[in-house]
C-alpha cells in the first residue's frame, strides 16, 4: 500500500529537482535552436531564406536591400540559416530575451557591387 | 430512472486537450456517451495547398505536441516513397532512436497523466521529473525538446557523434533506474489497482473489430504493432510487440509501462548497431504520385495517405491519428461505468486531441 513513502522520505532529505532560476540559469546546450540573427553587412539579399521559410516570417527586398523578420510567427527552425549562402543568417544557441514591445526585427543593409569578372586570355590556355 | 445530461467539458483538469463528452447519467450510472470535437481543429491539411512539400514537414510536425517527430517521420517516409529516394542507413537509425526517445517522453507523460487523475500527484511528479532528463537529452541533441525538426526529404539534418551515443547511453542508465523504482508503484500499488482493475474493459473481439490501434488494442490481447512493417531501421533491430489480455485499464498502463522500457532496449539496440555513413541523400524534383505511410506512434497506428501532382504544392495530404480510432472505444466501454471512473477510461485510451483534430 505505502509503496511511495520511501521515496517522498528520500526526496525530503536529497537535493532539489528544480533549479532556482532566475538566480541560477542553465547555459544552453550547443547546437540549440534559438534567435535568428543576420550580420546585414554580409547578407546577399538572394531571398532563399525567405523563399524556404515554412512560416514566412522573413521578408527580404533586394532592390531596397532591407532584411525583416517577425520574431513572433518564426518557429525557430533553423532552415533559413542552414540555407543562407553567404552564411551572414545564423542561429545562435540561446533563445530570444523577452521584451517589453512586439516589434519586428528591420534591418537596411547595403547591395555589394559585383566584382568585374576578369576575362580569360586566350593565348593562356595550353595549345 | 431520471436522466441528466453531464458535460465532461472541454475543460477538465484530467485532460491534456479539449474534448467534449455529453455523458447521459441515470442515478451515477452512465448510460450513454456522446462526443464531441472541434475545439483544436487548426486547418492543417488544408495548408498542404500552399506549402511546398518541404515545408510542409514542418507543419506537419506541429500537428501533435508530444508525438511530433513521428509524424514528421511518417511524412518523409510517404514523400521518399513517391519520389523514389533511398535513405541512407545511418539516417534510419538516428531516426529510430529519436523516435523511441518521443515513445518514453510520451508514455512518461501519460503515465504522469493517469496519475493525476486519480489523485496520486506524487506518482505524477516523479514521471514527469524522470521525463525531464529525456527532454534534455532531446534539446541537447537537437536542438529543441519536443518538436525537433530532424526529418527532411532523404534523410535527417542533425548527426549524432560518439561522445553525443556514450551521454544518451548513461543517461539511459539513470532513467531505467528511476523507472524500475516506479515500478512496484504502479504494478502493484493497492490505491492503483483499486481504480483501474476491471474498469472500461475491452474484449479481443471488440477491440478487433471496433478498428482499435496501439496499447488500447495490444491491452486486450491482440498482437499487432506497425513497427512490425519493419520501416526506418526496424528491420534490423530485434523487437516483439508488448501484449497483455485483460482489456482493462491497468492492462493499457501495464502494456505503456512495459514499452518504456522496450524503448529504451531498442535505443541501445540501435546505437550499438549503427553503421557509419551520410545522413542525408539531397533530393531534386518533386513528387508526383500517392502513397500511404504508416508508422507507429505512442498512441497506435498513424496512417498518411499523400498525393502529389508534379507541382510543388501537395494535392491532398490527409491523416488518420490514432486517437481517432480509439474514440469509437470510448463510446462502447463507457455505458454501465460510475461516472466517476470516466476521467480513468478517458485518459486510459491516451488521448491525443489536438491530432485527431489538426
Amino acid at each position: 500500500m505505502f509503496k511511495m513513502t520511501p521515496n517522498i522520505i528520500r526526496n525530503l532529505v536529497s537535493k532539489k529537482a528544480t533549479r532556482r532560476y532566475p538566480y541560477v540559469v542553465r547555459a544552453p546546450f550547443e547546437n540549440a535552436r534559438g534567435e535568428i540573427f543576420n550580420e546585414i553587412l554580409n547578407c546577399n539579399f538572394c531571398g532563399i531564406c525567405a523563399a524556404k521559410c515554412p512560416s514566412r516570417c522573413i521578408g527580404v527586398d533586394k532592390k531596397a536591400a532591407t532584411w525583416s523578420c517577425d520574431p513572433y510567427a518564426c518557429v525557430y527552425c533553423g532552415v533559413c540559416a542552414e540555407a543562407c549562402p553567404s552564411g551572414s543568417l545564423q542561429q545562435k544557441w540561446q533563445y530570444r530575451a523577452p521584451v517589453k514591445e512586439k516589434e519586428t526585427i528591420f534591418m537596411k543593409g547595403e547591395i555589394k557591387k559585383a566584382e568585374p569578372k576578369v576575362k580569360k586570355q586566350e593565348s593562356d590556355s595550353p595549345d | 430512472m431520471r436522466q441528466t445530461v453531464i458535460p465532461f467539458g472541454p475543460q477538465h483538469p484530467v485532460l491534456p486537450e479539449p474534448v467534449h463528452l455529453k455523458l447521459s447519467v441515470e442515478d451515477e450510472v452512465i448510460s450513454e456517451a456522446m462526443p464531441a470535437f472541434g475545439y483544436v481543429h487548426r486547418g492543417l491539411e488544408k495548408l498542404a495547398e500552399v506549402r511546398d512539400f518541404n515545408q510542409m514537414i514542418y507543419v506537419v510536425e506541429r500537428v501533435c505536441g508530444i508525438c511530433s517527430v513521428l509524424h514528421a517521420m511518417c511524412y518523409t517516409q510517404g514523400i521518399e516513397e513517391i519520389m523514389g529516394v533511398e535513405v541512407p542507413p545511418r539516417a534510419k537509425f538516428l531516426r529510430v532512436i529519436w523516435s523511441e526517445l518521443h515513445r518514453i517522453h510520451s508514455h512518461l507523460l501519460w503515465l504522469g497523466l493517469f496519475a493525476d487523475s486519480f489523485g496520486f500527484e506524487s506518482l505524477f511528479m516523479q514521471c514527469w521529473r524522470i521525463r525531464e532528463k529525456v527532454l534534455d537529452i532531446d534539446e541537447a541533441t537537437t536542438g529543441n525538446r519536443i518538436i525537433v525538426s530532424v526529418n527532411i526529404v532523404g534523410g535527417v539534418r542533425r548527426d549524432l557523434s560518439t561522445e553525443q551515443m556514450d551521454r544518451i547511453l548513461s543517461d539511459l542508465k539513470e532513467i531505467e533506474e528511476e523507472v524500475r523504482r516506479l515500478e512496484s508503484t504502479i504494478l502493484t500499488d493497492y490505491m492503483v489497482r483499486k481504480r483501474t482493475v476491471g474498469k472500461g474493459v475491452v474484449t479481443k473481439t471488440q477491440a478487433y473489430e471496433l478498428g482499435l490501434v496501439g496499447p488500447t488494442l495490444r491491452a486486450s490481447g491482440v498482437a499487432q504493432d506497425m513497427r512490425m512493417l519493419r520501416y526506418a531501421a526496424f528491420d534490423e533491430l530485434d523487437f516483439e510487440p508488448v501484449v497483455e489480455t485483460d482489456g482493462d485499464c491497468f492492462a493499457r498502463s501495464k502494456v505503456r509501462f512495459r514499452e518504456v522500457l522496450q524503448s529504451i532496449d531498442l535505443i541501445r539496440q540501435a546505437i550499438s548497431k549503427i553503421p557509419e555513413g551520410e545522413i542525408n541523400v539531397k533530393v531534386k524534383g518533386r513528387p508526383d504520385g500517392e502513397a500511404i505511410s504508416r508508422v507507429e506512434q505512442p498512441r497506435g497506428e498513424v496512417l498518411y495517405y499523400i498525393k502529389a501532382n508534379g507541382t510543388k504544392n501537395l494535392d491532398r495530404l490527409r491523416i488518420r491519428t490514432p486517437t481517432f480510432a480509439n474514440v469509437v472505444a470510448l463510446v462502447t466501454v463507457l455505458p454501465g461505468m460510475w461516472l466517476s471512473d470516466v476521467p480513468v477510461i478517458v485518459l486510459s485510451i491516451d488521448p491525443c486531441i489536438s491530432c485527431t483534430e489538426r
